[in-house]
């Protein structure tokens, strides 16, 4: 049990505005496994990013505890191997770019954690070469696409070797293009290097490919699941003001007309497949 | 229009300039600066030009392209000639109207030409020769020994990173703003002065709201990536003197000893 790699315990957390106190959570719990692909959905404002600030303890608890693989993100001695183990990448690329150049950009946080000069040399390269910006080490990060930007943020949280992963949302601004690099980079990381992954998102087709859903509104978590079960809960979510895939919405106008669709396809092919299949049946 | 900025351009290569210890540049760079200051006649300006067209030739950087990088002085160049041209006492050479051009005068303008001519060219050769990042890297190290008397050396070298990192992303970000109000009317380009600088009002304020929040985002980026200032911190690249710091040293010290002669004994010196 004590295995989860991010555990929340009954999480309270307030902001001190000027117009007073805005509460996010009140007593939060969730619990998120090593290796786990998880997305975070919810609609502006339900508390995922301070969520997600939580985990590499820039936020700190105003009650109950945020454990990382075991350790309390209140406890300050801590702090840098918990930041070294969640590494988080925004949602603009431009702001979280440090230097100007490609490599030496990656090279930052390893410098931070004191790494010695050829392991970073090593790390960096690996780190590119993962993310597939190798050929690009030597650019200026102005020069290069939005999403060419989020790999290489990407790729500067992986030269410090973390266990896990969060992004929020890392593909808001970019085009479908750049998003689906980001989208393939970060599966790719989790299948095959075993990294843990907590996507914040508002797309429903990148949350479809996650292993798991976490729907939040505001500040509570409303639905935790596998995307196929979280995604056929049509009235749960649209009554937090979200949209379901719209492979989902098709099978659902479908079923309410009449016709006997499974609500649980969330790719395209998977729908035409079912919709052909039901077709079939009638011989039309 | 405003992409063309360039702040010292760097030009990528591997030649021997380029290899040399940004530490040694930079000192050299200064060195040489006060060399051109205590150069007095022809044969110590000629011991100079000497110096920097070997190290032109040495790094191979296109003299075209270093004659670009002068085209927006040679306003203070032809400025400085003709302050210098017309108010130096001395022999008259000749004059007409209020104007008279003396010997001296025209002495003192054609060095103080060829003076800030050698001066640009030898300092830009520095940033020609040398990324951003090593230049920060050698000023950071140069700057180590003065931390004991509290002068922040990784702060500022952390400093001019992040700037050269932004500038382009912030001009960009300002052509963009322009482009937004111009769409909606705004006119930055006629008027006097007043109205001109009034026309940027709409341009600066949205340009610092987004530095700000960019400013914001970035120092939450560097925590999460577990920034801590200068301590403990390992750098990518370590600085090593090589043979070509020895030679760039060796040359100098040749250039010091002939300027100094020269000098001292008054050759080639025009009275
Ligand atoms: N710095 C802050 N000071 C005060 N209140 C804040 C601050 N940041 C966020 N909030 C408030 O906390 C709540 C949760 O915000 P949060 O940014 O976590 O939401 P979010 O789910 O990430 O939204 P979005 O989809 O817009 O990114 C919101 O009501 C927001 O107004
Ligand atoms: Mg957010």
């Amino acid at each position: 049990m004590k295995d989860a790699l991010l555990r929340v315990e009954d999480l309270d957390f307030v902001y001190d505005s000027d117009r007073g106190p805005v509460k996010v959570f009140e007593s939060l719990s969730l619990e998120i496994d090593r290796g786990e692909f998880v997305a975070v959905l919810g609609h502006n404002g339900s508390g995922k990013s301070t969520l997600a600030k939580h985990f590499n303890a820039i936020l700190l608890p105003a009650g109950g505890t945020v454990y990382v693989d075991g350790m309390s993100t209140a406890d300050e001695e801590l702090l840098y191997e918990i930041r070294r183990r969640v590494g988080m990448v925004f949602q603009n690329p431009d702001n979280q770019i440090v230097a100007n150049i490609v490599e030496e950009d990656v090279a930052f946080g390893p410098e931070n954690l004191g790494v010695p000069s050829a392991e970073i040399r090593e790390r960096v390269n690996d780190a590119l070469r993962t993310v597939g910006m190798y050929g690009y080490r030597e650019h200026a990060p102005h020069r290069l696409s939005g999403g060419q930007k989020q790999r290489v943020a990407i790729a500067g949280i992986l030269a410090m070797k973390p266990e896990c992963i969060v992004l929020d949302e890392p593909t808001a601004m970019l085009d479908p293009t750049g998003r689906e690099e980001v989208m393939r980079t970060i599966s790719a990381l989790n299948r095959e290097s075993g990294v843990t992954i907590v996507l914040i998102t508002h797309h429903m087709d990148e949350a479809a490919r996650c292993a798991r859903v976490v729907v939040m509104d505001s500040g509570k978590i409303i639905a935790d699941g596998p995307p196929k079960s979280v995604f056929t809960e049509i009235e749960l979510l649209r009554s937090v003001g979200l949209a379901v895939p719209q492979t989902v919405e098709l099978a659902y106008s479908l079923r309410q007309k009449g016709f006997d669709l499974p609500l649980n396809c969330l790719d395209v092919e998977e729908c035409a497949q079912a919709v052909s299949a039901l077709f079939a049946g009638r011989k039309v | 229009m405003l992409r063309d900025i360039t702040l010292g351009q760097y030009f990528p290569g591997h030649s021997p300039v380029h290899r040399m210890d940004p530490r040694t540049k930079i000192l050299l760079t200064i060195g040489y600066i006060v060399v051109l200051f205590i150069a007095e006649g022809v044969a110590a300006y000629a011991a100079v030009l000497v110096f920097l067209g070997t190290a032109m030739v040495v790094s191979r950087i296109n003299p075209k392209v270093a004659m670009k990088g002068m085209k927006p002085l040679i306003f203070v160049i032809v400025v400085t000639a003709i302050l210098n041209l017309f108010y130096t006492q001395g022999d008259e050479l000749f004059s007409f109207w209020i104007f008279t051009i003396t010997k001296q005068g025209l002495v003192t303008a054609i060095f103080m030409v060829v003076r800030i001519i050698l001066l640009i060219t030898g300092t830009f050769l520095l940033t020609y020769t040398t990324s951003p990042i090593l230049l920060t890297d050698g000023i950071e190290r140069l700057l180590t020994p003065l931390k004991r008397i509290k002068v922040p050396a990784h702060e500022l070298a952390m400093m001019m990173t992040i700037a050269l990192r932004f500038i382009p992303t912030l001009i960009e970000e300002t052509d963009k703003i322009m482009s937004a109000q111009k769409a909606r009317g705004a006119d930055f380009e006629s008027g006097n002065i007043f109205q001109r600088a009034k026309a940027l009002v709409p341009l600066l304020v949205p340009l610092f709201i987004s530095a700000f929040r960019r400013a914001d985002e970035l120092a939450v980026a560097m925590e999460c990536r577990c920034y801590r200032g200068g301590e403990g911190r390992t750098r990518l690249r370590v600085l090593r003197f090589s043979r070509v710091d020895a030679y760039g040293a060796a040359a100098f010290v040749l250039l010091v000893a002939a300027v100094v002669l020269f000098d001292l004994f008054g050759i080639g010196v025009i009275s």
